[in-house]
Formats: C-alpha cells, structure tokens, sequence
C-alpha cells in the first residue's frame, strides 16, 4: 500500500470526521461567548484554549472546517463540471474554431488569479462565502479544461478512437465511451490538489475580509482575529494555521499518493 | 521569430481587450448605477448629480468605455473619488511597493528552487531527494500569511531582527527599504519555492530518460556531465511555464501579504477602495495587475523562443 | 588480440534475470550480428559492453575490450572508454538528438570531453567526421538543428558522433528500424564502408535476419536471454541446428498457403481520388498553401483477392486508408464498394461501412485499457441498425473470438492480460464481428516478431479462404506484401506509380521507383530462402 496515500487519506479523514462531528456535536458552542474566560491558553477545559470571545478553539476549528471544506469542495466542483466538457469539446474539434475560443477564454481567466476575481465580485456585491466560492470555481474551471485537452488530444491519435471511428461513432460518443475513462485518473488526482488549493485560497480570502463572513466561523477569520494578539496570545494564530497545513498536507499527500497508484507508466517504473 | 512573436503580440493585446472589457462590465454596467452605488442608499439626488457630473456617468456606456481605455493609454487613470486625487499618481506611488516585493520574492523563490530541485533530482531516492521532498511538501502546504505571522512573532516580536510592519520608504536608503520587505518577501517566496523546487524535479527526471541523454552518457559524458549539458536546458520549458504562473500568484498572493505586514502597496489600496466604494480605483488596479500577468506571460514566451530553436522556425 | 571478448555473462535487473551465460566475441575490421526477438537479450547484451544498464543491474562474467575488464572498471575510467574506445548508434534517431542544441555542437562535443584542443579544432574536426557519414558541409553545415533533418539524416548524425575519434568498436543496436527502406540501404552501407576505412569492429544488433545476413561475418542467435547458436554467417545461415535458429529461419520468409483465387468482379473501386490538406501559411499576411497526399489514384480490389499497397512514410498510404474507410471526404474523385459510395451526401455511408473493417499497426495502442475484450470486440455492432444484444451478442463475440484461435472466455479479460500477437488476433476478430467483405490490414503485422507474424499471416489466410474475404495490405514492408498478396500497388507522393501481379513487379519492376525500393530491401540469399521453404 502505498504510503503517502494512507498518510494523506488519514488526515484528510480526521478533517472531514470533525466537520461531519461539529454538525451533531462540539465541545462548546461557537455562537456563546464567554468574556470571562477570553484568550485563556489551553488547558484541560479548552484543550487548543479560548479567543477573544472565550469561544473553545477547538469547537470554532470543526465548524471552520465545514466552511473551508465546504468552500473548496464546491469550487472544484463548479470547475469540474464546467472545465471537463470544455476540454472534451475542445479536444474532439482540435484546431476548430471551437478549440481556439475555448482555450482563448481560459488564456483570459488565467489572466485574472482567483484573488483579483473575489475583489471585483467583492466590490460589487459585497464579500461572503459564496462569492469566496464562485470566484474559486471559475479560476478551477480553465485548469480542469486545459488538463481535459491535453489528455484528450493525445488519446485522440490513438488507435482505439480511430478504430471507434471506424465503428461510426461520433466525437461526443467517442469523448464520453473512450476518452472520459482514460482521463479520470487525471482528474481525479488534479481534484485533490484544486481542493488543497481551494482550502489555502478560501483561507486567505476569509483572512482578508472578503471570504466568510461572521458570526460564520472559519480558519482564515480566526488567523485575522488573531493577528492583534499574536505576541500574548500565540495559539489562537497557531492552530488555526495548522489546521489549514494538515488539511492541505493530508490531500496533497493524497494526491501524491493517487498518482503513483493509478499512473501505469510510473506503476512500471517501479517494478 | 519575428512571426512568432507578432502571433504572440496579437494575442496579448486581444488578450488586454477582452480582458478590459470584463472588467467594465462588471464594475461600471452590472452595478446600475455606480454613483448610487459609490454614494450608498441614503445618498442626495443632487449629490448623485453632481458625481454623475463628476465621472462622466451621463454619457453612455460605450463612450464610458472609450474614455476610460484612450486615458489608459495616454497615463490617464481618472481621479479618486475619495481621495481626490489622479488614480495614476495613487497607483504610481503603491507600485513602488509592489513591485520590487514581487520580483524580490521571485527572485528567492527561483534562488532556493533551481539548486534544490536539481539537487533533489540528481540524487533520486537518496537522502537529500527525500529531505527536499519533504520540505518542500510542507512549503506547499502552508498558508503563506500564516507563515507570515508566524516569522513576524519570531523574528520581530520576540527576536527583535525586523520591523513588525511598515515601509521605510526608499528615501531611507535601499537597504532600509528592502529590509522591511524581506520578511514579505520570504513569506511570498517560501509556497512558490516549494512548487517550483518540485516542478525542477521531475522536469529534470523526465528529461534524464530522454534517449539523448543516453546519447551523451555514450559520447563518454558523466552521469553529472549530460544532466549539466544537455537535460537542464530540456527541462527548463515546464519550469519556465511555472514560473509565468507564479507570477500571477505573487502579485495576488502580495495583496494578502501587503496586508499581513501594513505595507502601503496596491493590495492595500485596493482594500482601501473596496471599503470606501472607490470603483474607479479598484477598476484601474485590477486593469493594471491583469496587464502585468499577461505581459509576465508574453514575456515567458519569449523565453520559451529563446530556449527552443524548433520554435524559432527555419531559417 | 581479440578486440572485444564476452565470456560468460550474465545479467539481473532487481532481481529479474535477463542474460544467462552469454559468450561473444568481436575482432577488429569484423561485423557480428546479433539476432532475437524481443526478450531476447540482445539490447541488453549492447548496454552491458557499454556499461550503460538501468539502475539496479547485476552483471557477472567477463567483457574485455581491447584489454580492459569493463565490469571491474571505475565509472570515470567508463566515461573515459565510451565515445572514445567504443561509441554506440541507437536505433530511435528522431529522439537520440538533443533538440535544443546545433549538430555541430553535439559531434564536437565527442572530442572536447575526451581531449584538450580549442573549440575550433574540434569543430573543424566535426565537420570531417560529419562528412564521412555522408552529410556534406555545403548542404548540412554544423549550425543547423536536428528537427531540420529528416530520420536518416539525424540517424548520420549519431553516427558521424559515434565515429569522431574512430573508436575500435562500434555498437549499433537496431539502427534501421525506424527508417524507411531505401534509407536502411544507405545507411546500412555507410556502416560497411566505415568498418572497412577504419578496420573498426562492428557489434550489429538486429531482429531481423535478413538485414544481419547481408552484412555480418560472424552472426549469434539469441533467445531468451542465451545465445542458442552461432558461426560464421555463411556457413551459419546454410547449416543451423538449433531448433530455434531452424524457426526463426523458416519464419523470416514464411509463405502461408491460400486456396481460394480472387473473381473477376471488382469490389472497390477507386477512381481518380485527390485529397489536399491546408499547410500553414507563409508569412504573416500569407495564403495558406496545399499539400496534395493523394494525387489521382485509381484501382480497383477484386473480390476475394489479396490486394497489397506499398510506399515509405509519408506517401499517402494513411490518408488513402482513411478516406477509403470513410473517415475523411476526398476533394475529388469517388471510392466506392459494390458500386456504392463510401461518402455521399458529405456524409460517411453506413450501409458501405459496415462491410470494411480495418487492423491497425500498433497491438499495444488499437484498444481501449478500459474495457474488457466482449466490449472492445463487438464495438463495430454500433455500424448496425439492429445489433444482436443478449445472448445472440454473446454467442458473436464467442465465434468471432473462437475464429481467431482464442476463447470464448477471453471476452471476460482486459486487454493488458494478452500479448502482441493474441492482440492482433483480438483486432481481427473485431474486424470480423460483422463479417464484412473487405479488410484493410493497415501495417497489421509490421509491430509483430518474425515467428509471431507468421502466425498471424496463417490466420489471415486460413481466415480468407473461410469468410471469402477481401484484404488491402498496407505495409512498408516489401517481404510481407511478397508473401501473402495476388496484386501489387507501388506508391510514391500520393501517386501510384506502378502496379501488377506480385511475382511479375517483384521480379520485373518496371518504374524506377520500384526497382530502387526492390534493390534496397534486405533479403536473405536465394539458396537460403529455399533452405528456410524446406523447415
């Protein structure tokens, strides 16, 4: 069994659990604050301590998980959906003026990092998790659709898809019977590390003001609460910030790990 | 070669024109009317007016848009509302900052990441390869303005080495400026180091299995020899593609840090016009940063030119 | 002194034997051809002299050249020997060149890193060896790049590399390959020429028999990572005993045995069929131009008959495959089977499709990983208006499996679970699937090792004279065509430029594009090709 795969699976499945947890359970209410007991170190009461508020720490980080997984899971989502079938379209009219339009928007999109998206939404319609989400998604839609094509268009010129076209088989058939299957492996292992950066993005949109917004709790807001006390109060910047690193470490050692178990080519090269 | 890069310059500027576009129409024609927005609800009718007046607002879209991209070219950003000053002076002052931050950060991140990923790569599966692997893994992982904070307890609070925060401005002498953005700048460098230091390395691993490099291993060359000669070149196109990438992430990832650390750079101008409504700030900055991403961009491609001569045609 | 002398030497990669005993030797001015099929050592054999083995290898035995123990030699001691003392030829040429930097750069490179002498000396002395693998300065100056060369030209480059500072042994692992055979030709006599000029050995790895028997003096047979027998090439090749050698002998000019005689009635006819794709423009404000891969090309397939296409890469062969099979519309002229047209109406014609059927080259690439053997066999059921599903598809796939020597079983198996050859086997039955009239074998067997390949053209033929099938054989190979085909297409840009019955072209040719394709093809000696027709 391969090991960063398990290591990975196994921090990204701690994660997920809590968030899951903090739906039936936390260790404190996160909407009670507790003035008499803010900015207490941990203790066996707070065991990662309390912040400002006196809300547990450890309860703001299982329901902040919620957000961060929410957040990127969706943005991976909407990228997925929208950036495979362009890739695929792309890749079956290679050349095509459908080609040349499709990867001339991703060209622009990539011209706007998914920072500068949030801003111009922000400035509009105000910040919230949503738009932390659509401004995401829409810079994960043209990294799905060039890794699509690319992985497309090389099955493309394999005999199988000119022995399906043989068959009579038309380009959308062809695209979804044979090129589909040969790319998920990609895909998949290209999702885990859109997640990991969906979650790093979504932090730093939250940690400037223009991600989740209170009451809603989320790793990004608690590191900016934090940032005033760090120097008397140094755990409420630390686990916050560790719990972004392990989540985003579980999945990149998870992706790792996909890649070598359902790449053939590096299979071989082990051997 | 001159082909290739008039295809490229076409591109750009095609690029720079829709890119204009999606950033009027969202900023000047989805909000309604930007003076009511700019203003808020409460605001006067004859206030309104006045900056209708003031921004060009009665004249229709179309030469709305006309303006605002003839006064781009000739250095015309339009004026603050807020602060009442040329947006190009405001921008012209906080790129001071930026800049030299980003290609500060760049220049680190590709310092650390070229001899560690060729080290790595040289020494597979040895103990140096996995320690860099690990490293760099973690790199990856972690948020860099948490990275930030956490360098800024250590390093300023505690150990007193830096400023907390702030810019000593240039006319404190270069190396007083570029000392209050060293902390930014390793904090911006560190993520995209780690990224980099990895794509070096399986850049040059794939290359290595290259036949010619076998070639060379024939000709009597060292196993160090042909990496030197004839892989690093090869595997130098993937990594020149990162590194365009990266500077779109650098330039956004400075708007985050610029805050983390007070700098007065675009980041925090930006975040001053959101607060305050400023769109014609904040249209002007997102128009400047994705002109510098594309130019980055046109730039890497010139690179790829210079690097691979199948590109440069026949001659 | 013997120059190069193998004793005993055996090979494991991590653990995986690979060579068993092997024993060899080279003298100066000698040619030693080594013969296998794939797995059989034969390249490993090449890399273990040159000690250029994958990670991870053990080797034991003896390999001295010239006097030095190569297995007990330092790595640097190794780097001081290879392009010096012994120089290597690869068989991949489009590859084997460093794409970024000049040809003149990369032979210089031989002697600066095995000599001190000024760049110009070595440049001057790069232009020579350049020339003596036959690329003249004035038309191949050393500033140009390898993508502006053609195969055979790189593949002069990495010889002209490997013979800079005239090494004592050259190794060339399979060096015609990829090239097309007039190609083969030349470079296969500048290799004899500079064995001559230099008195230099030549190590020869090869998998095909009758390339090894025209040029090597000595020839080893390889199988399975051991040397099953060798000798001198003449006595050799008339003399083998090893049951293998005899196989291997029999195979390389395998005839298979066909009955049926072709009709008189055409079944595909094509007429005057032109096909023009865009090339890119010239400048920035240019008209883009046309390449014409197929200029006017008329025949005609009758029923049942064997017919064979042949022509080096780039001729047009692939694009007049494709548009027969309706894949591609012509710009003018018309293709049609029984007299209907492949393409009417801008549209492919399904009624005419479902009656053609194609094999591919590539046993490793012609299937989806993803699918298992049922699915990928019954995939031309989709050309039906009405295809048998259940147990009637079941029963199809079972028969069209069984015709080719495989079992109904197999349909249950994903395709990585068989090799080259029940690949093949596996394309043809799905090209059989919906017995159609006429199959185009597109390089069918051209991937295949010479004992599998001839299997192969046994099922064809067996497969013909059940089904009464009509083939077109597509191939560059000219004694594949030789063995199995009534009628012969010669093809050169785009056009047909000769055809007729098989035995007449091959004995007679006419055009003098065929006589020089004819001329160049390897082929094993008269008395030998009888010899091999008696096993």
């Amino acid at each position: 069994m391969n090991r960063n795969l398990v290591l990975g699976a196994g921090l990204t499945a701690i994660f997920l659990l809590a968030a899951l947890l903090s739906f039936a359970w936390v260790p404190q209410d996160v909407t009670q604050m507790d003035i008499a007991n803010k900015i207490k170190p941990p203790s066996a009461a707070h065991p990662l301590g309390t912040d400002h508020f006196g809300r547990d720490i450890l309860s703001m980080i299982m329901v902040g998980a919620r957000t961060s997984i929410a957040v990127a899971l969706v943005a991976v989502g909407i990228g997925m959906g929208l950036g495979v079938p362009l890739g695929l379209a792309a890749a079956a009219r290679r050349g095509g003026w459908l080609d040349e339009v499709i990867m001339r928007a991703n060209d622009l999109v990539f011209a706007f990092p998914s920072l500068l998206i949030a801003i111009m939404i922000t400035a509009v319609f105000g910040a919230s998790a949503l738009n932390a989400i659509i401004a995401i998604g829409i810079f994960n839609i043209p990294v799905f659709a060039r890794l699509t094509r690319s992985g497309a268009l090389s099955l493309w010129t394999r005999d199988f898809v000119l022995a399906a076209r043989v068959a009579g088989k038309g380009a959308a058939r062809i695209s979804f019977e044979h090129i589909l299957p040969n790319v998920t492996n990609l895909l998949i292992v290209q999702g885990t590390i859109q997640f990991s950066l969906g979650i790093l993005a979504e932090a730093g949109l939250s940690y400037v003001g223009l991600g989740a917004q209170p009451p809603t709790p989320s790793w990004g807001r608690m590191l900016a609460d934090s940032q005033t006390m760090v120097s008397f109060a140094p755990h409420m910047a630390l686990f916050p910030g560790l719990a972004i690193l392990l989540t985003v470490l579980g999945l990149n050692l998870m992706g790792d790990g996909l890649r070598d178990v359902l790449d053939p080519r590096l299979r071989r090269d082990r051997q | 070669m001159l082909r290739f890069i008039g295809k490229r310059l076409v591109s750009l500027v095609v690029t720079l024109w829709v890119a204009s576009l999606v950033i009027f129409l969202s900023l000047e024609v989805v909000p309604g009317d930007p003076a009511a927005f700019m203003l808020g609800l409460n605001a006067q009718e004859d206030t309104l007016a006045a900056l209708r007046d003031e921004l060009g607002l009665n004249k229709g879209a179309v030469e709305r848009y006309v303006d605002w991209v003839g006064g781009m070219l000739v250095g015309d950003f339009g004026t603050s509302y807020t602060y009442r000053t040329p947006v190009a002076q405001m921008v012209l002052d906080r790129v001071q900052v930026s800049l030299p931050l980003a290609l500060y950060a760049l220049t680190l991140s590709t310092l650390i990441a070229f001899p560690a990923g060729i080290w790595a790569a040289a020494r597979r599966g040895k103990p140096a390869d996995i320690a860099v692997m690990g490293v760099t893994q973690l790199g990856v992982a972690i948020p860099n303005f948490w990275f930030a904070m956490l360098m800024v307890l250590v390093f300023a609070i505690n150990l007193r080495w830096f400023n907390a925060g702030g810019f000593a401005g240039w006319d404190a002498g270069f190396f007083a400026a570029m000392k209050s953005l060293t902390l930014p700048a390793i904090a911006l460098a560190l993520p995209q180091a780690s990224i980099l230091a990895r794509v070096m390395r399986s850049s040059l691993l794939d290359t290595l299995n290259e036949d010619f490099v076998r070639t060379a291993r024939a000709k009597g060359l060292t196993r160090g020899q042909a990496l030197w000669r004839h892989a690093l070149r090869n595997a130098m196109i993937p990594v020149l593609t990162i590194i365009g990438l990266q500077f779109a992430f650098l330039m956004a990832g400075a708007i985050i840090i610029e805050n983390v650390f007070f700098l007065p750079g675009l980041g925090r101008l930006v975040f001053q016009a959101i607060s305050a409504r400023d769109l014609i700030v904040v249209e002007s900055v997102v128009m400047l940063l994705v002109f510098a991403v594309v130019l980055v961009n046109f730039l890497v491609d010139l690179a790829y030119a210079a690097v691979d001569p199948r590109l440069r045609g026949r001659r | 002194m013997t120059l190069l002398r193998i004793d005993g030497l055996s090979l494991d990669i991590r653990g995986t034997p690979i060579l068993r005993d092997v024993s060899l030797s080279v003298e100066a001015g000698q040619i030693v051809g080594v013969i296998g099929e794939s797995g059989s050592g034969k390249s490993m054999t090449a890399f273990s002299v040159m000690q250029l083995l994958p990670e991870g290898s053990v080797c034991s035995g003896r390999i001295s050249l010239s006097g030095h123990e190569m297995l007990a030699l330092s790595e640097d001691h190794l780097c001081r020997l290879r392009g010096n003392d012994v120089s290597m030829v690869f068989q991949e040429p489009m590859t084997a060149l460093n794409p970024l930097k000049t040809i003149g750069e990369q032979v210089a490179e031989t002697i600066l890193i095995h000599e001190r002498t000024s760049a110009e000396d070595a440049r001057h002395r790069a232009a020579e060896a350049l020339t003596r693998a036959e690329l003249p300065q004035d038309r191949f100056p050393l500033s140009r790049y390898p993508h502006e060369l053609s195969g055979g030209q790189r593949q002069r480059v990495v010889i002209a590399m490997a013979i800079a500072l005239r090494p004592k042994l050259l190794i060339a692992d399979e060096p015609t390959t990829a090239l097309d055979v007039t190609t083969q030709a030349e470079i296969l006599t500048l290799l004899k020429r500079l064995v001559q000029e230099d008195g230099m050995g030549l190590l020869m790895i090869s998998h095909d028999l009758a390339v090894v028997a025209d040029m090597a003096d000595h020839i080893v047979i390889m199988r399975r990572g051991e040397v099953v027998e060798q000798g001198p090439a003449q006595s050799l090749l008339r003399g083998m005993r090893h049951p293998y050698s005899l196989a291997l002998l029999a195979a390389s000019d395998h005839v298979p045995d066909r009955e049926g005689a072709p009709q008189d009635t055409p079944l595909l006819q094509v007429r005057d069929v032109i096909r023009d794709y865009p090339t890119p423009r010239k400048g920035l404000w240019g008209t883009p131009g046309t390449f014409r891969a197929v200029d006017g090309v008329s025949f005609d397939i009758r029923r049942g008959e064997n017919l064979g296409l042949v022509g080096e890469s780039g001729c047009g062969k692939s694009t007049l495959t494709r548009a027969i099979l309706g894949l591609e519309e012509v710009q003018s002229g018309t293709i049609a089977l029984d007299g209907a047209p492949v393409f009417a109406g801008h549209k492919p014609n399904r009624a005419v499709r479902r009656r053609m059927q194609v094999v591919f080259q590539d046993p490793y690439g012609s299937f989806n990983p993803r699918h298992k053997v049922g699915r990928l066999v019954c995939e031309p059921f989709h050309l039906l208006d009405n295809p048998p599903a259940g147990a009637d598809r079941d029963r199809a796939i079972a028969k069209a499996l069984e015709s080719v020597g495989l079992s109904a079983d197999d349909a249950g198996k994903y395709i990585h679970e068989f090799s080259g050859g029940q690949r093949q086997r596996i394309a043809i039955a799905r090209a059989l699937i919906i017995k159609p009239d006429l199959i185009i074998l597109d390089e069918a067997v051209s991937a295949l090792d010479v004992s599998v390949r001839a299997q192969v053209l046994d099922l064809l033929a067996d497969l013909s004279d059940r089904f009464g099938l009509t083939y077109l054989f597509i191939s560059h190979d000219l004694s594949v065509v030789r063995s199995i085909t009534d009628r012969v297409l010669v093809m050169q840009a785009g056009k047909i430029v000769e055809q007729g019955e098989t035995a007449q072209v091959f004995a007679d040719p006419q055009h003098p594009y065929t006589q020089q394709l004819i001329a160049a093809a390897p082929q094993l000696p008269q008395d030998v090709r009888k010899l091999a027709h008696e096993h």
